[in-house]
């Protein structure tokens, strides 16, 4: 008996052992990818880096949250639109949490402070969040930051020649005063300055800025539109002030000026918003069928989201299928520095629900914009119609290289 | 002044006789004008363990712990190094240290090198550094000079002006502050074949001057300086009756305080690499406050301690809780320190150290020495 029962024991051990080591094996095949999420759930843009993390969780689940055989391990970090704090955010989910990709940040001033960071950490692989700055990737490109979306002045292209149809033929720009402005400015007044319009006066803005009397009392009477590029917030302010003081000038938007959240405030200027033309890579009346496929299941996995995704959910949704995908490529091999991943990145075509996207020799999107028109339907609600979608617009708009100037206060300039 | 005056204002503070034969010698000897340097404390066995913990933590601390926790807490520390000095002994809480902090980095950006449109002179770096911490120091003096003559409140709300007069002035000013994006790419000098904003030298470089910052302040907060002005502190009525020139020591405390801050802000600039509006808004002015009173007013050692779990919470917070609501984690803490105890984590220590000394049947004199140091 007591030998049955000592034999028993060791059995019992012997598959413990046998069970455990295979369990080991089996995990040791095939690892979770990490990869760090950084969005800004603080501060000014808090609302879009909830809708962002929305769009970067849809890629995951219409992958059932596997890539390549290996499960998908979000690791989410925090900013708040400050570069320092997403340097800072990055650098734990890449030094401390040991992610291998890096997906993110949101803002335009936080992407170039991610992209030289990126330079420190040769062995990861960063991809964009939606930042759309032009000097991410045109400056001082760095080897391993990948950028999926159109930047800021990519987003703006076509807008100048629409405004010249609609004759305006003079503008006043009233912007914020940071990089992906600057971009914004830039991609609209190449154009529209190429084509003959003339912009007298900018007007640069702080971001967060509450009080836009004395802008206001700045804007010259002969103009006939203004272009304001503000986000979030700052653009609420402002259209309500203009109103108040009885402005009635036409409006040309920038991409987050007359997106959802704004479309919808309350206001008596909101019907004078009909008519306003802005440049986007997101138009939500937009008829492909690819686009609709997206817009039904970001509804479908968030019903708290918003009505229809937002340009962040969007831009993040591509940045990070572009992640996956370029791992499902390599059948998720990340050895070698990720040197095979990088290559399969750099070369593929990324399908998007905006058409297909291919990158630059500074790892930067080649894709598509829509210049779009606030409309109103049926039931009284505002929303973007496509005007026109331009495919392939590169990063210096067309511009040969070495003539193309990066957009800055300044710059472009035709008073 | 001289020495008579200062030793009848200690003893107008503590006019009960020193029990102890040691700490009685220990007076003789300062009187005596020897062992000036040699402080109350004896060095003790917890001081050279933190001290062999600070020196090898980067040779077993991961690099992100070495730089993001361990120097960032350490450049963060000597900021709010500087107000505990300013609140705890000199009785002035300013909210315009990180203003200091952040006119030295700017100068350092300015005077040296920084990616930017605006202005950047390319001067030398250790120019550059000293022109910084010049300029700041004297800026520290110019705050002080305008809000000593104030108290309690309306010392608070006159250097919260300064500080979000100088966070706008730098967030419209394109000319020399380069407005919203501010001064990018400002780091450190490569010396003696280091980089020294890698991990390891940039840990011992904030090291040694949050060393350097700790051991003034507790050196000078037993000069006849710091007893004058702890005097001061308590009743400023009484020391300028006798004889000692209240404002001049108040502006003199701004000033040392404005030099702690503004090498401290010089460190945190190159931990950042940039220094924008952003680092000088209000949310970071209060941070400093929220540092220094939770580590603890009384003691330097304090700011330290505010600074790591500060940096700890900010850092890790958001994998304790879902990610939306993090910042009700740090908020949380935050209010169970303050809540729980009269003076941050120091007050927590130090009742637990008369706690534990009264069970093991210490004298008496212990638990009120401790008591004495809490003044």
């Amino acid at each position: 008996m007591e030998s049955g029962k000592r034999t028993f024991v060791r059995t019992l051990v012997a598959v413990v052992v046998v069970v455990a080591a295979f369990s080991a094996g089996a995990f040791a095949q095939a690892p979770p990818v990490k990869i760090g999420l950084l969005a800004t759930l603080e501060g000014p843009f808090a609302a879009g880096g909830q809708d962002s993390m929305r769009g970067a969780e849809l890629a995951v689940r219409q992958r059932n949250g596997v890539v390549a055989g290996r499960k998908i391990e979000i690791i989410k970090a925090s900013s708040d639109a400050k570069p320092d704090v997403a340097v800072n955010a990055t650098r734990k989910l890449v030094e401390q949490d040991k992610v291998d990709i890096m997906v993110g940040p949101l803002s335009g001033s936080e992407g170039i402070a991610v992209k030289e960071y990126s330079k420190t950490q040769p062995s990861i692989t960063f991809i964009n969040g939606s930042s759309g700055a032009q000097a991410t990737t045109l400056v001082n490109p760095s080897p391993n930051f990948f950028r999926f979306n159109t930047d800021g002045g990519q987003w703006m292209v076509g807008v100048g020649k629409a405004a010249l149809d609609k004759g305006y033929k003079k503008v006043m720009v009233i912007a914020e005063d940071y990089a992906f402005p600057y971009s914004q400015v830039q991609g609209f007044m190449t154009e529209y300055c190429k084509l003959g319009g003339k912009v007298p006066v900018k007007a640069w803005v702080p971001l967060g800025g509450k009080d836009y009397a004395s802008v206001i009392a700045r804007i010259p009477k002969d103009v006939d539109a203004l272009a304001v590029v503000l986000g979030g917030a700052d653009a609420v302010n402002f259209l309500n002030q203009y109103e108040q003081a009885g402005g009635d000038k036409p409006i040309i938007g920038g991409s987050i000026t007359v997106s959802q959240d704004i479309l919808n405030y309350k206001g008596k200027r909101r019907e004078s918003l009909v008519g306003t033309i802005a440049g986007s890579p997101i138009a939500d009346a937009y008829e492909a069928p690819e686009f609709k496929a997206f817009v039904a299941d970001y509804k479908k996995n968030f019903p708290d989201g918003y009505p229809s995704p937002s340009l962040f959910a969007l831009v993040y949704y591509i940045n990070m299928k572009a992640t996956l995908d370029g791992l499902d490529i390599v059948k998720g091999d990340l050895s070698d520095g990720q040197k095979k991943y990088r290559d399969a990145l750099a070369k593929m075509t990324l399908k998007t629900p905006v058409g297909d996207v291919k990158l630059d020799g500074n790892r930067q999107a080649i894709g598509t914009t829509f210049v779009t028109e606030v409309v109103k339907d049926s039931q009284g609600n505002l929303y973007n119609r496509v005007l026109k979608k331009i495919d392939n617009v590169n990063q210096t708009l067309g511009v040969p290289p070495s003539e193309f100037k990066i957009g800055s206060r300044d710059e472009p300039n035709c008073p | 002044m001289s020495a008579a005056n200062w030793r009848r204002a200690i003893n107008v503070q503590n006019p009960r006789p020193l029990p102890t034969s040691s700490q009685a010698s220990a007076r003789v000897a300062r009187e005596a004008g020897v062992g000036r340097f040699s402080f109350e404390n004896p060095v003790r066995a917890r001081h050279v363990l933190v001290l062999a913990f600070l020196l090898a933590y980067p040779w077993f601390a991961s690099p992100f712990f070495t730089y993001q926790i361990g120097a960032q807490a350490l450049a963060l520390g000597l900021i709010a190094l500087s107000l505990t000095f300013l609140g705890g002994y000199g009785g002035m809480i300013s909210l315009a240290q990180m203003t200091v902090a952040g006119i030295a980095g700017y100068m350092v950006a300015i005077f040296g090198t920084a990616a930017t449109d605006g202005v950047t002179l390319g001067w030398p770096w250790w120019l550059a550094v000293l022109l910084g911490i010049v300029i700041a120091t004297g800026a520290a003096t110019f705050i002080g000079w305008l809000s000593v003559r104030t108290e309690g409140i309306y010392t608070i709300m006159i250097t919260l002006a300064v500080g979000v007069a100088f966070y706008y002035l730098v967030l419209q000013n394109y000319t020399v502050f380069n407005g919203f994006q501010g001064e990018q790419k400002v780091f450190p000098p490569t010396l003696a074949g280091m980089y020294w904003r890698d991990a390891t030298p940039f840990y011992y470089l904030a090291l040694f001057w949050a060393l350097a910052g700790y051991l003034f302040v507790v050196y000078l907060v037993r000069t006849p300086f710091g007893i004058a002005l702890q005097g001061i502190r308590d009743n400023p009525r009484r020391m300028h009756a006798l004889g000692f020139n209240v404002t001049a020591h108040r502006v003199a405390a701004y000033a040392v305080a404005g030099a702690i801050a503004a090498v401290g802000g010089v460190l945190f600039t190159w931990y950042n690499g940039l220094v924008t509006p952003g680092s000088v808004g209000t949310h970071w002015l209060i941070n400093i406050f929220v540092i220094a009173v939770l580590g603890g007013m009384r003691h330097p050692v304090g700011a330290f301690l505010g600074a790591i779990v500060f940096v700890l919470l900010q850092n890790f917070a958001i994998d304790v809780i879902d990610r939306e609501r993090f910042n009700l984690v740090i908020g949380a803490v935050f209010l169970a320190i303050v809540l729980f105890s009269r003076d941050g984590l120091l007050g927590w220590w130090t009742a637990l150290s008369a706690r534990l000394s009264t069970q093991r049947g210490a004298t008496t004199w212990k638990a009120a020495r401790g008591r004495l140091y809490a003044r």
